[in-house]
């Protein structure tokens, strides 16, 4: 038997449902039709009277879920894709994520964000928000990419007792399969030696770490081990393992498929250029899709965003210098 | 009513005086229709989605004078601690969610209140008031919070206050329908107008409107209309009010026409209404008198955390 990631979506939530009674499902299709891609299928069944179709109202969705938060319950929110959260943002950043801090009130929700690109998804089906997200004080952002964080995240998710903004990628949807969820492992704010190496360090998540896996195989050809770290969580950031693998490996290289200006690189970057200047044999390098939206044809789409073939060039030229 | 009129004024003569930081925005001339929204609900089973301009709701509700002058002067022992800010207070377990500035946004968070309360069977006959002024109907928060609430048949008041002006701008400006009540129809909502300078007038359309919600009948939709008798905020002198919006109907003070009206009917006497002043005066010069005693914040104690699991604070690493 295999599991996809979709799957494990599915199932952490079946599990969130079946254990804690404060859970419920609200968003866009989710309750009799299972959700644009499935990720409720049957949970509205399985679960009467605590899965809800929603109205394409994403500020309220969001503004009815910290209210309903105050009042003890846990809603998972399903954002149909996570371009739409744009407009449920305002919710988001500034009453989720100041819930606490204000009035000493948890804001336990979890958002979750059908996020990255898909051949053909085009401007507005295939955005990463977790930079967006991230910015604001307040918020934790996760980001799996196996199947397995697919599922324990998730679950982790509905224990925590402050907002989660959930980026499950579309793209592992289904390509992804594991024999079985495995077990609970790390914590939220742990990132994961996917990969163990000795040359270079690359720092990703989410979709990339699996492009970033395939460019390490093809450089060991060339007799380079290239080590690859999974954040897992992007908010916080383990700074800690970042800066242990970096001071093995004296390079860096941090991949992301978000837009270039900002973000989750950046922060990578900009964190082991201060803490660890000196670890570093090279100049720090990252890589992100280009500053353009992401177009919709696929021969566009997969030069716009990074690549096997983009990610083995960068390390490449970052092992040379 | 009275507390919240005499309280203002007070909280404007301290701004005036330089000794409130940030921003003082009063309900002055919205006094009767917020107190019958207030004294309408139950504290401890009702909740109360405030705007700016909802003192005297706050106060009929039951929020203490001390929740009020402990976050205008940000006091470390209010429920704010000097994180937020003058009317953005409140206490959410205890149904006053604290609102944020974003006009609207207050609307799906007190349909989500309700939503849970249903879910987990404990929601009785409560009910949820939203303030809104007309202008806060431009919003989407507002569109898409009723609209759901419409959806889900949640007892919700929607209490719209038309005071005429939208910080400066005028209702032409801001909606083009003839009255804003018409639209009730169209999220399934009942509606009411009501005179809001009209103590006895708001406390029936309101007491009517509660009561429809607590049977079961889904949101209800009241339209106020009264006059802003201040500035938009103590900053603001509201000179492009014209003169004779200020003369008209509209523009009555609701504290002398109830005045007028419990002297003319018997309820009380104009010494009664002196003496409940008096009452008022020293219950606010003593709560202040306390308050301006009480630690302001100190940054050095400060957590300076915005989650509430201490393993997940990455403070460190940003400062
Ligand atoms: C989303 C949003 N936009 C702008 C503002 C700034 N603002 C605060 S109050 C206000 C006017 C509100 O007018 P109205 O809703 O009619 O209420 P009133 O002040 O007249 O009681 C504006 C523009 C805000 N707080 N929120």
């Amino acid at each position: 038997m295999s599991l996809t990631y979709l799957e494990a979506i599915r199932e952490a939530q079946y599990e969130a449902l079946r254990k804690n009674p404060n859970v419920f499902l609200y968003g866009q299709d989710i309750g009799g039709f299972g959700g644009a891609f499935k990720a409720t299928k049957n949970l509205q069944n399985e679960f009467p009277g605590r899965v809800f179709d929603a109205p394409i109202s994403e500020d309220a969705m969001v503004g009815m879920a910290i209210g309903a938060a105050i009042e003890g319950a846990h809603p998972i929110l399903e954002m149909q894709f996570a371009d739409f959260s744009s407009v449920g943002f305002n919710q988001v950043v500034n009453q989720a994520a100041t819930l606490y801090w204000r009035t000493n009130t948890p804001c336990p929700i979890t958002i979750r964000l059908p996020s990255g690109g898909t051949a053909g998804s085009g401007p507005f089906h295939s955005q990463s928000m977790e930079a967006i997200y991230a910015h604001y004080p307040g918020l934790v952002i996760l980001t799996p990419a196996t199947v397995e964080d697919a599922y324990w995240m998730l679950l982790d998710s509905v224990e925590c007792q402050d907002p989660v903004i959930f980026c499950e990628h579309k793209f592992l949807y289904y390509h992804l399969k594991s024999e079985s969820f495995g077990n609970r492992e790390l914590p939220i704010g742990k990132a994961r030696i996917a990969r163990p190496g000795r040359h270079a360090t690359v720092v990703t998540y989410s979709a990339m770490l699996h492009e970033s896996i395939r460019a390490a195989e093809e450089l060991q050809a060339d007799g380079y081990q290239v080590e690859v770290v999974d954040l897992r969580s992007v908010k916080p950031i383990d700074t800690d393992t970042i800066l242990a693998s970096v001071a093995r490996t004296g390079r860096l290289l941090c991949v992301g498929e978000a837009f270039p200006w900002g973000g989750v690189t950046a922060e990578v970057l900009a964190r082991v250029a201060t803490e660890a200047f000196h670890l570093l044999d090279a100049p720090p390098q990252r890589l992100n899709s280009k500053d353009t939206p992401i177009p919709y044809h696929p021969n566009l789409w997969k030069a716009h965003r990074p690549t096997v073939a983009s990610i083995t060039d960068a390390l490449r030229r970052l092992l040379r210098d | 009513m009275l507390m919240s009129r005499i309280l203002e004024d007070k909280l404007a003569s301290l701004y005036r005086a330089g000794r409130l930081v940030g921003g003082v925005y009063l309900g002055k001339g919205q006094e009767a229709y917020s107190a019958a929204l207030g004294c309408q609900l139950t504290k401890g089973k009702d909740i109360l989605g405030t705007f700016i301009r909802d003192q005297a709701a706050r106060i009929a509700w039951g929020e203490p004078l001390l929740d009020a002058f402990r976050t205008y002067f940000g006091s470390v022992l209010g429920p704010m601690r000097g994180r937020d800010g003058n009317v953005h207070r409140g206490r959410p377990k205890e149904g006053l969610p604290a609102m944020i500035s974003h006009i609207g946004s207050m609307t799906g968070v007190v349909a989500g209140m309700l939503f849970a309360r249903r879910l987990q069977g404990r929601l009785g006959d409560a009910v949820g008031v939203v303030t809104i002024g007309e202008g806060g109907t431009s919003t989407g928060a507002f569109h898409e919070g009723l609209n759901l609430a419409a959806v889900e048949k949640l007892p919700l008041i929607m209490a719209i206050t038309n005071n005429q002006f939208s910080y400066s701008t005028a209702n032409s400006r801001q909606f083009a329908c003839e009255n804003l009540i018409d639209r009730a129809k169209g999220y399934g909502v009942d509606g009411y107008t009501v005179d809001g300078t009209d103590l006895v007038e708001c406390l029936r359309v309101v007491s009517t409107a509660v009561r429809r919600a607590r049977e079961g009948h889904g949101p209800q939709m009241i339209v106020a209309s009264l006059l802003r008798l201040s500035g938009h905020g103590e900053h603001d002198d509201a000179s492009y009010i014209p003169d004779a919006m200020k003369q008209s109907s509209v523009g009555r003070d609701c504290m002398v026409v109830a005045e007028q009206r419990l002297i003319a009917e018997g309820w009380g006497t104009a010494a009664e209404v002196e003496s409940w002043r008096a009452e008022c005066r020293s219950a606010i010069e003593k709560t202040m008198a306390q308050v301006t005693k009480e630690p302001a914040p100190d940054p050095f104690k400060e957590s300076w955390r915005a989650l509430s699991t201490p393993e997940l604070a990455e403070g460190m690493w940003l400062e």
